[in-house]
């Protein structure tokens, strides 16, 4: 042990597969769950004398992620052939980009971009082995209904230091991919796949150390465990006095063991060329400014708006601006509620209610307008608002037909069950005047009980100590 | 019935417009003509007794894909395909009235200047059976030369449609990269690749232009052509400045080639034209550049013949890679896993740039040439082929001699220009033909001079048929 920290240093590669009508290449109708090889035509089978024509809807969810990232957007970028052979690759090379993607730089949250690139996804291969893996396997079969999907392969910097932190970014980028309409982005079908890569280094340290590629985290929760099994493991290296390779990683979530993909017979040498078949990518300024101008405000820069303008906790912002239906219900009710009522007080009212249910927001904006002018108790108003949600209707009218109103200090009724209380328990109101104040706690929750919840609770307070002469 | 099989396509063509002729007639008179062929033309010969549309009928060079018939593009290894759709240039022509009677053989994957190169083959030259056709669309040009057929197409890649039709005394056109779309062409080089027509004369080949010709959504590099295939007509030449580039009009061309290429160059001036020297000073880097490209393209293209999806598989039993490794031994014959060697050396890692990319840059260069030329001259032209059509077997033992024939044809395929070959002569009884290269587009301009050449030549290709 030498007593060093040791940090890790994390970027992530993730392929979101875009939800477009149809193939990169070709005309095929996307889809998921069909029969096998239902979905395929001569030209994403790979069939001799076929051409591929690239998808325009692709190109225009390629820059659309591009501006929503802040990213640059070249102004002429070009497809390339990455040859190998497999069979899930029909023509024996990848059409992908390569030294000019569509997409360079760019930030989302805390963490930079490097770059996203268009590609076409390869078909599925189907082993037959207890495992499902290739190795060990009797036979294998292709279907080629997934090959040819459009994919973004969207590369992080090495910005990110913890698996937490991975996790969070994860959900900030499917949020605002979701948000964007590029993609339905579910991981449980492959449509969000994510690698990552990963190295340690002594805390401090600028240069890198040698990372790892941990493939195919299907879940946010392996995402987070396979990073930090890994952490783990190169940290257990490094102390040992030994080195990380530089190697391919499958994490089992079941057993939380990271196992060497076994290198594919050789080392690869793809032998990237511009792919003849198909013209440069070269998107018009106006067709930019047309995709900039559909540009829906996304989750980062919503919960930053509602932080800043409506003075919401940073939790609150984040889980209305994740939820778009649900930010949309919130600006609502604060259009409702107008210029004196407290966004924040809204917002906190909401998420009261995990599901608006039959709410409508001006409903939402009465309610919290009568508690803000004490008609209704907190306790109360959590009634009427459970009835607002399952039933809808007039907060003040739920307020007036369950008996909700809050008793207010002009009240006699208040002034009188107060006093009962005082009179019902001599112990507790010796304390409060021997000068233990705390103890007039003890004394408002038989008033509050007294009164079913319709009291207010400051209201009391002022009466306790009005009518023991504080 | 002789008399019907000597019309030239635009003569049936009217004849059957005026209902002098019946298409079906013509079909089956060609047919039988076609099936009796001791060329060894033809992978396919249609069975049906009338054509499926009324027109004067085409034969199509193997590689390109046509719904239930064979399409090996010269290959074992898809030997007995059968592609389930079309190719836009057949489907084309078949709008345009013009029905496949016949497929015809070709080197493997269009590799090859002499058709032995063809699993299936050789096609016989029908002037001199002894001799090759040319290649790679030798089939196509033979069975035009020896009117088994009224026209035929193929496709260029660096001269496979110019220098067959220069060996067997026939008019072969390819057109500027672009104006024919290439889908349903078995790839060999993508940004090479270019069909065009076989014809006996340049009319001819205005009318299947045009009917092949045009901008195919399913072939993103496909523009067509500016303005519609005019038919030729210029009687002379005059204002037409010819340049002729000492580069690839002396050294390596054999004398009977030059004469004639001298004795065309002297009716041009009879007809009005100028004829002055030009400079295409990074020409001769064409051949060089040229077998680094297409291998490299054709290395990917040919990717895909992996015994997995369709065609010839070998080793089905064993691991993948033995079935691999086996199927593409057996199925690819030594021209073609050549040129796979090549381009894959080409485009490793550690080797592109001083290979693949010099290429590039040298045939940027070479476009330049012709730019610059074009900015004093309406034509360039060649001797189309340095030799006249060769013994089989002459030349297969060196490939490099061999690649040696597409040494004037090349350079318009690398600046994607478009260029003709006429025959201007014999040499020792055997055809020799001369080449017209335009600016990109200028496929009007070329067949007009084209047509006048070929009025004041008078080349008689009747020898050949009968």
């Amino acid at each position: 042990m030498t007593g060093t920290a040791y940090e890790p240093v994390i970027g992530l590669e993730i392929h979101v597969q875009l939800g477009t009508r149809t193939k990169m290449f070709c005309s095929c109708a996307l889809g998921f769950g069909e029969p096998p090889n239902t979905r395929t035509c001569p030209v994403c089978l790979g069939l001799p004398g076929t051409l591929p024509v690239t998808n325009a809807q692709a190109i225009r969810y390629g820059i659309a992620m591009g501006l929503a990232f802040g990213c640059e957007i070249a102004p002429r970028s070009i497809f390339h052939r990455k040859n190998y052979f497999y069979p899930d690759l029909a023509k024996g090379y990848q059409i992908s980009q390569y030294d000019i993607p569509l997409c360079s730089g760019g930030t989302l949250g805390d963490v930079r971009l490097h770059r996203i690139h268009l590609e076409e996804d390869a078909a599925k291969l189907v082993h037959e082995s207890a495992s499902g893996r290739i190795h060990g396997s009797d036979s294998s079969v292709v279907d080629y209904n997934r090959g040819g999907t459009p994919l973004a392969e969207i590369v992080t910097e090495p910005d990110i230091t913890s698996a937490a932190q991975a996790r969070e970014w994860l959900t900030l980028l499917r949020e605002t991919l979701r948000q964007l309409g590029v993609s339905d982005v579910d991981m449980s079908q492959g449509s969000l796949r994510c690698d990552a890569n990963v190295s340690i280094r002594p805390a401090g340290e600028t240069e890198l150390g040698t990372k790892t590629e941990l493939k195919n985290m299907n879940s946010f929760a392996h995402l987070e465990a396979g990073v930090n099994a890994e952490i783990a493991r190169q940290t257990k290296l490094v102390e040992a006095g030994e080195r990380v390779t530089q190697e391919t990683l499958h994490f089992d979530p079941r057993t939380g063991a990271l196992t060497p993909l076994r290198s594919k017979e050789e080392a690869h040498d793809y032998r990237y060329f511009p792919e003849p078949d198909l013209v440069a990518v070269a998107p018009t300024p106006e067709l930019i400014e047309e995709i900039r101008a559909s540009l829906p405000e996304l989750p980062a820069a919503r919960a930053a708006r509602y932080e800043a303008d409506y003075a919401l906790t940073g939790q609150d912002a984040r889980d209305l601006a994740w939820r778009p239906e649900r930010a949309r219900f919130f600006e609502a009710a604060v259009a409702a509620a107008g210029d004196g009522t407290e966004p924040r007080q809204l917002a906190i009212w909401l998420a009261q209610a995990p599901e608006e249910g039959a709410l409508t927001p001006e409903a939402l904006a009465a309610l919290v307008q009568l508690v803000a002018s004490k008609q209704v108790s907190g306790s109360g108003a959590k009634a009427v608002l459970a009835k607002l949600v399952a039933e809808g209707g007039d907060p003040a009218a739920i307020v007036e037909r369950e008996g909700l109103g809050a008793i207010s200090g002009d009240d006699g009724a208040l002034a009188a069950a107060v006093a009962k209380v005082i009179a019902e328990n001599d112990d507790i109101v010796a304390r409060v005047r021997g000068g233990n104040e705390k103890a007039i706690g003890a004394l408002m929750g038989p008033v509050m009980r007294e009164t079913k919840g319709r009291a207010d609770g400051g209201e009391v307070q002022r009466l306790i100590r009005e009518q023991l002469g504080l | 019935m002789s008399g019907v099989l000597d019309l030239t396509a635009a003569q049936a063509l009217e004849r059957i417009r005026t209902s002098d002729l019946d298409a079906s007639e013509l079909w089956s008179a060609y047919r039988e003509r076609a099936l009796a062929d001791d060329l060894h033309c033809f992978t396919w010969v249609s069975d049906a007794d009338a054509p499926p549309v009324d027109g004067v009928p085409v034969a199509v060079k193997d590689l390109f894909c046509t719904e239930g018939v064979v399409s090996q593009a010269g290959s074992r290894i898809l030997e007995g395909y059968k592609p389930p759709y079309t190719a836009t240039a057949v489907k084309n022509m078949e709008r345009a009235g013009i029905p496949m009677l016949a497929k015809t053989h070709q080197d493997e994957f269009a590799m090859g200047s002499s058709n032995e190169n063809c699993a299936f083959g050789p096609v016989l030259n029908p002037w001199d059976r002894t001799r090759v056709p040319g290649g790679s669309s030798g089939g196509s040009a033979a069975a035009v030369a020896a009117g088994l057929v009224p026209w035929s197409i193929g496709t260029d890649t660096g001269g496979s449609i110019r220098q067959p039709a220069a060996l067997c005394g026939i008019v072969g056109l390819k057109p500027t990269y672009g104006a024919v779309s290439r889908y349903g062409m078995i790839a060999f080089a993508s940004s090479l690749d270019q069909a065009g027509p076989f014809t006996r004369d340049v009319t001819d080949a205005a009318l299947l232009l045009g009917a092949m010709a045009g901008r195919d959504p399913a072939d993103s590099t496909s523009l067509g052509l500016p303005e519609p295939v005019a038919i030729p007509s210029a009687t002379d030449l005059r204002g037409l400045r010819f340049g002729v580039p000492e580069e690839l009009s002396g050294e390596g061309i054999e004398p009977g080639v030059l004469d004639a290429f001298q004795a065309t160059l002297d009716q041009i001036r009879e007809l009005g034209g100028t004829v002055e020297t030009c400079r295409l000073p990074h020409a001769p880097h064409g051949l060089a550049a040229y077998y680094l490209i297409a291998p490299a393209e054709c290395s990917s293209n040919l990717a895909r013949f992996d015994g997995v999806r369709y065609g010839m598989r070998n080793g089905g039993g064993g691991s993948l890679l033995e079935m691999y490794t086996e199927t593409r031994a057996g199925g690819f014959g030594d021209e073609v896993k050549r040129r796979i060697m090549l381009g894959t050396y080409a485009l490793s890692s550690g080797y592109y740039d001083a290979y693949y990319g010099r290429a590039q840059k040298v045939r940027t260069k070479i476009a330049e040439d012709f730019d610059a030329a074009f900015s004093t001259f309406d034509f360039v032209v060649t001797p189309t082929a340095p030799g006249v059509a060769f013994e089989l077997g002459a030349k297969t033992a060196d490939p490099l001699a061999m690649y040696l024939n597409d040494y004037c044809t090349v350079p318009m395929s690398l600046a994607g220009i478009p260029a003709i070959s006429i025959p201007n002569g014999l040499s020792d009884g055997l055809p020799v033909g001369f080449q017209i290269a335009g600016p990109a587009f200028s496929e009007n301009k070329i067949l007009d001079a084209a047509f006048a050449l070929e009025q004041a030549i008078g080349f008689d290709g009747s020898a050949a048929r009968s």
